[in-house]
């Protein structure tokens, strides 16, 4: 029985905890479910953490930078949280970014901003 | 005639020479007091500790043409180097004073070969090399007491720094004082990144007002910190940009546009305020 990834809907936002051992096919598999529910449920805001992560390497940031455009082009600002200290040390010394992804300390700070900036937006106020 | 004989004279040997300079052992060193005096070069010795320590001199030197080691100068150059100064010679003073040896050498070996080239050319080509290696190692013993020196004085600096300070929640301050090197940049940003992980930051406040000289490698150590706070949701702001610096950025091409920075802390504050919304009103003065 492959892991599943738990995704928690939390108001209009989607949180997605990455886990450490999850194969290549399984999170393809992620990524396809999360940029179809975005649609279908009219997600503003999806939250990737990556706080299980012990490594982020390059195909990582590739992928994410990837899943994060997808997401936006559904309407959804994609934020990547957790980054561990160490890993994101190693990231910049390698050069590596995740460029126009938004990255923030945890989920906490991830939804605040999110509440923030929809309040403001077009559908502010909608229940 | 057989190798290195010439007309039946034997070929000098170190030994030899070693043996004129023990012979005249008594008559060289006093010269060279003599000369070093002269020259202003012996300061703040008694003639009883300059007659002790110029005849343990000669007798390495010599010492060491003989044995064909140097273990015995390395030694005694390192001690002297220590002792910072052989009780108020500075380095140049020493270095004059081991100089005028060499020539108080040269000129025996002369004096006493001079007579016959074929000999003086023997002597000379084992004195030489001898002679040279001892001023080398006088000379690069001063350079490594300086250079062990300076290395203590930035594991001084290195442990006096601050590390990364709370001014608000949600605002740190990191004060970077003295050079910036490698290490020292992988040991503040690891330090700064737990921070802004313990203390939920989300603006980071660098003043580099206490580093003298930014390189291009220092810029680089700037970019990747800059970059790893902002991977950990934390925005940077540099201030202490002196004029020199910037100037000496321009010129090496450094990009530093993804950094904000400023001129001065006070700035640097205000900025990062606006960022997180704090507003600062002034209500009547309690002093």
């Amino acid at each position: 029985m492959p892991t599943q990834t738990p995704i928690l809907k939390q108001g209009d936002y989607l949180i997605v905890s990455l886990q450490d051992a999850v194969s290549d096919t399984d999170l393809a598999a992620l990524w396809r479910t999360l940029v179809e529910r975005v649609g279908q449920q009219r997600i503003r805001g999806v939250v990737i953490d990556v706080s299980a992560l012990d490594v982020i390497d390059s195909f990582a940031c590739r992928t994410l930078t990837q899943v994060a455009q997808a997401l936006g082009l559904r309407g959804a600002e994609a934020i990547i949280v957790g980054i561990q200290p160490d890993v994101a040390f190693s990231m910049v010394q390698l050069g590596l970014s995740v460029r126009d992804v938004r990255t923030m300390l945890d989920p906490e700070e991830a939804v605040e901003y999110l509440d923030r900036v929809t309040r403001h937006g077009p559908h502010a106020g909608r229940a | 005639m057989q190798n290195g004989k010439l007309d039946g004279v034997a070929e000098l040997t170190a030994a030899d020479v070693v043996a004129h300079l023990k012979r005249v052992r008594e008559e060289l060193s006093t010269q060279w007091v003599e000369e070093m005096m002269a020259k202003g070069v012996l300061v703040g010795m008694t003639p009883d500790e300059t007659a002790y320590e110029s005849a343990v001199i000669y007798d390495i030197c010599v010492g060491c043409m003989e044995t064909g080691r140097y273990d015995g100068a390395e030694r005694y150059a390192a001690q002297m180097a220590q002792r910072g100064v052989l009780a108020g010679m500075t380095p140049a003073q020493i270095l004059a004073g081991m100089l005028t040896l060499r020539d108080v050498f040269g000129r025996s070996i002369f004096d006493e070969y001079g007579d016959d080239q074929e000999r003086l050319s023997q002597a000379l080509r084992l004195y030489e090399p001898v002679a040279n290696q001892i001023l080398a190692i006088v000379a690069l013993a001063f350079v490594q007491e300086r250079e062990s020196i300076v290395r203590q004085q930035q594991e001084a600096i290195r442990e006096l720094s601050t590390p990364a300070l709370q001014i608000r929640p949600g605002l740190l301050m990191l004060p970077i004082i003295g050079l910036f090197d490698s290490a020292r940049a992988r040991q503040l940003t690891e330090q700064l990144l737990q921070a802004i992980r313990a203390s939920r930051a989300r603006a980071v406040v660098i003043d580099i007002t206490g580093v003298p000289a930014v390189d291009s490698q220092v810029a680089n150590h700037l970019l990747q910190t800059v970059d790893a706070c902002g991977l950990m949701g934390a925005r940077v702001v540099l201030t202490g940009m002196s004029p020199e610096i910037a100037q000496t950025i321009v010129t090496i091409g450094v990009d530093l546009s993804r950094i904000r920075t400023v001129a001065d802390l006070q700035t640097g504050i205000e900025e990062a305020d606006r960022w997180l919304g704090y507003v600062v009103t002034r209500a009547d003065p309690v002093l």
